[in-house]
């Protein structure tokens, strides 16, 4: 017997998805979700085999969803129409059903994945969400767990980031929050007018800058609105005068 | 202004008399001048008011002669002979100053009437390229394919679960979609028209949403008759409910008020909102483009209006009434 969770806003996509899986009897139902946060929670209680996931979600879609979580089972995804979301699934072969579907298409799936699972091939979800992060509207926010809770983080809202070992430290008004992404990422999803890789550890929003002094031979540092200092390198000095106009 | 006091001058007057009575009354004409170069950029006269242009430059010139003597017989009045000199050439001085008031005044209007004229063909070309811009985005908005893929999807699931409300459903649909086809840019349609169309696409919804959705219309009965421009009502309706299914998390109240107030038809577009989320992607472009075409329609910026508080996001629109 293999778990299966759904994850989808609109009660009538999930029941589709249930009756389909009426054919299917070595899958078990583990849980239904009205959206990621539910997601999020059910994934962790049932660690399922496979979930089947729509996109456009309240609050946090699929994408973000799945960012949230360690590591990911293996997913379908269901989507209507999301020109984005099929480009990068088509980009890392990853199985999507686009809605309506039928009995038949809903089996391939499930065999594709069964095939999958036995010659053991490491799933891509990694490259697909480092693709859809890039995506307009997922490039305003970032969306962080905080404990058990689930945090959405409007971009304009962040002082910093700083690299820490393989997360990155979001730093607001609230504290920080931590992220498991690399700087490299950060520095290609941000809007580039905006966030600014001042040194290797460090992006600054740059409408937090009050002040740029030097910093002993060759460095600057930055000094945001809240007094923190934060290091500015010598190339990192160059990209921030680019952007600001100086 | 040298003519004019060359002109005295060979009349016998001395010359710094000359050069007063010429800057007193050349300065006050100028001063005529601009005062109907300003009326006329705010009010550019039409065709058939010509009479009263001319009679407005005889008045005028009639002022400046007043103006001027009175002021020239105070300072001037030392030299001998000058009052006589004044009555003399009252004619030739009335004559001159009608004739440059009269052509400041042509000259004014056909400046102002070429620049507004300018105004509207850049207005007209702009309404063009919007309309056109409006049909593609129509054209899109026709297919919406996230929507109208999202119903087939849950007509799919009744299908085997009620079959009775899979067939009310694809009806409700193809009357939708029929209604989407049909419409014109810029065609008017009675408020109750669109009031059917909007429950059609709400019933739709509330079937793909099911208890998340609720809406409440509160529109009073005298607004039904109120003519407005087709497809205004439906798309801040539609933006309403993305905004708010995916905007929180939950159950979701929409609410719609629709009253006349100060002759205008007013509605009200509440969805709840949380001022930590974004605008989904398009939301601001079906705000912008609705009120684009409130303004090339009625030529006002004023009548769509938004507001947001701490939980509510709030789109009121108000329709002029119109004849067509």
């Amino acid at each position: 017997m293999s778990k299966v969770i759904i994850i989808d806003d609109e009660p009538l996509a999930r029941s589709i998805v249930k009756e389909y899986l009426q054919k299917h009897p070595q899958l078990e139902l583990a849980a239904e979700c009205n959206d990621g946060f539910e997601g999020v929670k059910a994934i962790q209680q049932h660690q399922p085999d496979l979930i089947f996931l729509d996109i456009q979600m309240p609050k946090i879609n699929g994408f973000e969803m799945l960012e949230l979580i360690e590591q990911p089972p293996a997913v379908i995804f269901t989507t209507a129409f999301d020109e984005y979301a099929i480009k990068a699934f088509e980009a890392h072969a990853i199985d999507y059903l686009l809605k309506p579907f039928d009995q038949l298409r809903f089996n391939k799936a499930i065999a594709k994945w069964e095939e999958k699972r036995e010659a053991a091939t490491p799933s891509k979800t990694e490259d697909l969400l480092e693709t859809a992060s890039l995506s307009p509207s997922q490039s305003q926010r970032i969306v962080v767990k905080n404990g058990s809770k689930i945090k959405i983080i409007p971009v304009h809202d962040i002082f910093y980031l700083e690299a820490a070992d393989d997360y990155v430290k979001i730093h607001t008004a609230e504290g920080y929050f931590l992220k498991n992404k690399t700087m490299a990422h950060f520095e290609e999803a941000l809007d580039k007018l905006q966030f600014v890789r001042s040194h290797r550890s460090y992006i600054i929003n740059i409408h937090q800058i009050t002040r740029i002094d030097p910093y002993e031979k060759d460095n600057h540092v930055a000094i945001l609105r809240t007094g923190v200092k934060v290091p500015v390198s010598r190339s990192g000095y160059g990209k921030l005068k680019l952007v600001l106009g100086l | 202004m040298a003519d004019h006091a060359a002109l005295l001058y060979t009349y016998d007057l001395p010359f710094r008399a000359a050069l007063t009575d010429s800057i007193i009354s050349n300065i006050l004409l100028l001063g005529i001048c601009l005062l109907v170069i300003n009326t006329i950029r705010y009010y550019v006269p039409k065709k058939d008011q010509f009479m009263n242009i001319i009679i407005m430059c005889l008045v005028l010139t009639v002022i400046w002669l007043l103006i001027s003597r009175w002021l020239l017989s105070i300072t001037l009045d030392q030299y001998e002979g000058y009052e006589r000199l004044l009555l003399h050439s009252v004619v030739i001085r009335f004559s001159i100053a009608f004739l440059i008031v009269g052509i400041t005044t042509a000259i004014a209007i056909i400046w102002y009437t070429f620049q507004e004229q300018q105004r509207t063909e850049k207005r007209e070309a702009e309404m063009e390229r919007l309309n056109k811009e409006a049909e593609l985005f129509k054209i899109r908005q026709q297919l919406q394919p996230h929507f109208l893929f999202n119903s087939l999807n849950s007509i799919n699931a009744l299908i085997a679960l009620r079959p009775d409300e899979a067939r009310k459903m694809v009806q409700q649909l193809s009357d939708f979609l029929r209604g989407t086809i049909r419409k014109e840019e810029n065609q008017f349609i009675s408020f109750q028209e669109e009031i059917d169309y909007l429950k059609l696409y709400l019933e739709i919804e509330k079937v793909r949403f099911g208890y998340r959705l609720t809406t409440e219309l509160n529109i009073a009965e005298e607004t039904l008759n109120w003519r407005l421009p087709a497809l205004l009502a439906q798309p801040l309706m539609e933006n309403a409910i993305k905004f708010g299914l995916y905007g929180t998390r939950g159950e979701v109240l929409i609410q719609m008020k629709a009253v006349i107030e100060k002759e205008h038809l007013a509605v009200t577009i509440i969805n709840p909102f949380d001022p930590d989320m974004q605008m989904p992607p398009g939301m601001g472009f079906g705000l912008k483009s609705v009120q684009r075409r409130l303004y090339l329609l009625f030529g006002r910026n004023d009548l769509i209006e938004i507001q947001k508080t701490s939980g509510e996001f709030i789109v009121v629109f108000r329709i002029p009434y119109t004849h067509e």
